[in-house]
């Protein structure tokens, strides 16, 4: 093996470059497409008023414990279950962008907009794909991706790999899991839904079929701003309707192909970026490198003949010291 | 404005004895004074002032002009209590020209009127309920032949202070409602078009309560100036705050327990009734606190079941339709949103550094001092090795 140093680094370069390329890599695994029942939620931040009942109803729903935080300058104010970010007891959170005099809502310049984070939900999640025993399972007919603590042997993999930042550890637990939002999968089971929609006042947040809730999205970007518009309250096909005078949107549908899509999709009258929202590629991450790693561990032959290929070179350096 | 009403005469003794004489009791008069008082939020000891000054000999003279209304604030007013109009009309404030509560009628009652302005010039107080048409030069609201909008230009003019009753008068109410054919305008518009100086306060409603009207009117006789005005010439006293925030309904918003449809459980028990489109948050009043009528809260809007409707607020009541949900005016309470980034820990801190600084620099020397050791030793076992 007569590498010189100079030209191995030339190689590693030049193969990191091939992965920066992405897009285009041959290497990537065709996209996952949306489950057939997929349900979603959908969250229009035009319409959001904060009241924080979501946060709330999740908490009860999911029998979560009250957190004790420290707000403000220095840190210096504590306050009672008024989370600050979304962690190993909260799995929903209400978040506030504000700018300048922050007088108007869902203004950019001197305005403010709420949002809303939780779990995506990716129709091809990351999570997912860096588990290494399958603790986090995308189920195939809802699409809800649900976590099993039994399974999870706590690599916080899926924290790393998920682009939206949203699974959680149990830092001050021993025995800690990891914790994010399941779409109240547990109430599926009673007919219920999502208690964050269900409770929603305004109808800022509804759970219902993904393409449903794309077609009511699609549909409220074509309304002018100053009509009013009867939003559906709680679920999108819900009888109950609050008319409302329609914000001036964002031409633009968060989670309709960001990271492969997801099945919590967004509205807002503030660029997303200002919200905290990631600009993703329409590509989720997964499939590169599943496609990356699927191709270099097909059968095992390229690691054999790696492995073979490291055991010769270091017999063969180790030869004369012998 | 001040000098004028400085120069009232001075109480000549005799007027509390005339209040007691008329039935009131002195001790029943000085608790009412002393209840108007804690109402507009001013020490007890002041009721003794309200007293003095409502029983001065000359009582202030008022004008009440009616333009485009429904009487409704009148009659909002004369379910008053404490005291009961009559009190208030016959021995508190000379009452000299109401178009509903004139004795005389018709010609009579105009001469009363020019009467009481030539008298009272620049020092009567001129109450307007109703909006003033102005379309066609107002002729769609005339009395005695004259259009209500050159009458509050003439007596608008020549007032100490004018108080605008009810959502017509403050800010157009029901008759400017789309498509507004008269052209209805409340009264500090016109005044402002005319160039008229006399300051206006507003008392919004429909019908306002008639506690904030008579607060406003005792507070101006007392104090010979206006009480403290928001940005929309309402008294603060009243208009505060939003009802919202202190609605006997609000833990029910908090908890997020809505009432969905009218007579569904959530509505026989008494829940929010913010998803029915009460227009709570966005309306500035003191509905929740006050309540209407002294019978508690079974009187108001919300204490009924129904939604606030907003009636005292511009560009809510008669505009926004009923069962929309409120605008927000306060995000509250506005600490407690997390921010789209937080900051999650202090970052070091001077001590802790140092303390950190301090370990690395020992574990440093005593890898140097170690390293030192060794290679020293190293350099003995040569030394012997050579030997």
């Amino acid at each position: 093996m007569d590498i010189e140093r100079r030209d191995f680094l030339k190689i590693a370069a030049g193969s990191s470059l091939l992965l920066a390329a992405g897009e285009s890599s041959a290497l990537m695994r065709p996209p996952k497409s949306m489950p057939p029942e997929a349900v979603g939620m959908f969250y229009d931040s035009t319409i959001c008023i904060g009241c924080k009942v979501c946060q709330k109803a999740c908490k009860e729903s999911n029998k979560l414990p009250a957190e004790h935080t420290v707000i403000g300058p220095e840190m210096s104010i504590p306050v009672w279950d008024n989370p600050i970010d979304l962690s190993g007891k909260t799995y929903n959170i209400i978040k506030c962008y504000k700018s300048g005099t922050a007088e108007n809502k869902n203004q950019e310049e001197n305005g403010f907009a709420f949002i809303q984070r939780h779990c995506m939900h990716c129709v091809d999640p990351a999570c997912v794909s860096a588990c290494p025993v399958s603790a986090l399972r995308k189920n195939p007919t809802n699409g809800v991706v649900t976590y099993n603590k039994d399974a999870c042997i706590g690599c916080r993999y899926c924290q790393v790999a998920c682009p939206f930042n949203i699974p959680k550890m149990e830092w001050d637990n021993p025995f800690p899991q990891i914790r994010k939002c399941q779409f109240c999968d547990h109430r599926f089971k009673e007919g219920k839904f999502s208690a964050c929609c269900e409770f929603c006042p305004t109808g800022a947040s509804i759970f219902g079929p993904a393409k449903d809730l794309l077609e009511e999205a699609r549909k409220r970007l074509t309304l002018k701003p100053g009509q009013y518009y009867d939003y559906p309250v709680a679920t999108v096909n819900s009888k109950q309707k609050q008319r409302q005078k329609v914000a001036a949107y964002v031409n633009y549908i968060y989670g309709e192909k960001e990271a492969g899509g997801t099945q919590f999709i967004m509205l807002s009258g503030v660029p997303f970026d200002k919200l905290g929202m990631p600009s993703l590629s329409d590509k989720s991450d997964a499939a590169l490198s599943e496609g990356l790693q699927h191709t270099l561990y097909k059968g095992m032959i390229a690691p054999a003949a790696v492995l073979a290929g490291l055991i010769f070179a270091a017999y063969r350096s180790t030869k004369n010291d012998k | 404005m001040k000098d004028v009403l400085d120069n009232l005469p001075a109480d000549s003794g005799e007027s509390l004895e005339r209040l007691v004489n008329s039935g009131l009791s002195r001790r029943d008069f000085l608790k009412f004074c002393t209840g108007v008082a804690v109402m507009l939020g001013l020490p007890v000891g002041m009721g003794s002032k309200i007293a003095e000054a409502v029983t001065s000999a000359k009582r202030p003279p008022v004008l009440w002009l009616s333009a485009q209304e429904c009487t409704g604030c009148t009659e909002s007013l004369l379910r008053t209590n404490h005291p009961t109009l009559e009190k208030l009309i016959l021995e508190l404030i000379s009452l000299d020209y109401h178009e509903t509560l004139n004795a005389g009628a018709g010609h009579q009652a105009e001469e009363a009127r020019v009467k009481s302005m030539k008298e009272n010039k620049g020092k009567y107080v001129l109450v307007v309920d109703g909006s003033i048409p102005v379309k066609d030069n107002g002729i769609y609201c005339k009395i005695g032949g004259k259009t209500a909008l050159s009458l509050l230009e003439e007596m608008g003019s020549q007032a100490a202070a004018v108080i605008a009753i009810g959502s017509c008068s403050s800010w157009g109410g029901v008759p400017s409602a789309a498509p507004n054919p008269t052209g209805a305008s409340p009264v500090n518009a016109i005044f402002k078009s005319k160039g008229i100086k006399t300051p206006v306060v507003n008392i919004p409603g429909c019908p306002p309560n008639g506690y904030n009207f008579l607060s406003t009117v005792l507070y101006f006789v007392t104090f010979k100036k206006l009480p403290e005005l928001d940005d929309e010439g309402r008294p603060k006293f009243a208009y505060g705050r939003i009802i919202h925030e202190n609605c006997e309904r609000r833990p029910h918003f908090d908890a997020g327990r809505f009432a969905v449809e009218f007579g569904d459980e959530g509505h026989r028990k008494g829940y929010c009734l913010y998803k029915l489109g009460c227009k709570g948050p966005e309306t500035f009043n003191n509905c929740p606190t006050l309540l209407y009528n002294d019978v508690g809260s079974g009187a108001w809007p919300v204490g009924t079941g129904h939604p606030c409707f907003g009636c005292s607020e511009k560009g809510v009541g008669f505009e926004a339709p009923l069962h929309t949900p409120a605008r927000l005016q306060f995000i509250t309470p506005p600490l407690s949103f997390p921010g789209i980034t937080e900051d999650k820990a202090k970052g070091a801190t001077v001590a802790g550094a140092a303390v950190v600084a301090g370990i690395a620099g020992a574990a440093l020397g005593a890898a140097a001092v170690t390293g030192k050791k060794l290679s020293k030793k190293e350099d003995e076992k040569t030394e012997r090795k050579e030997r």
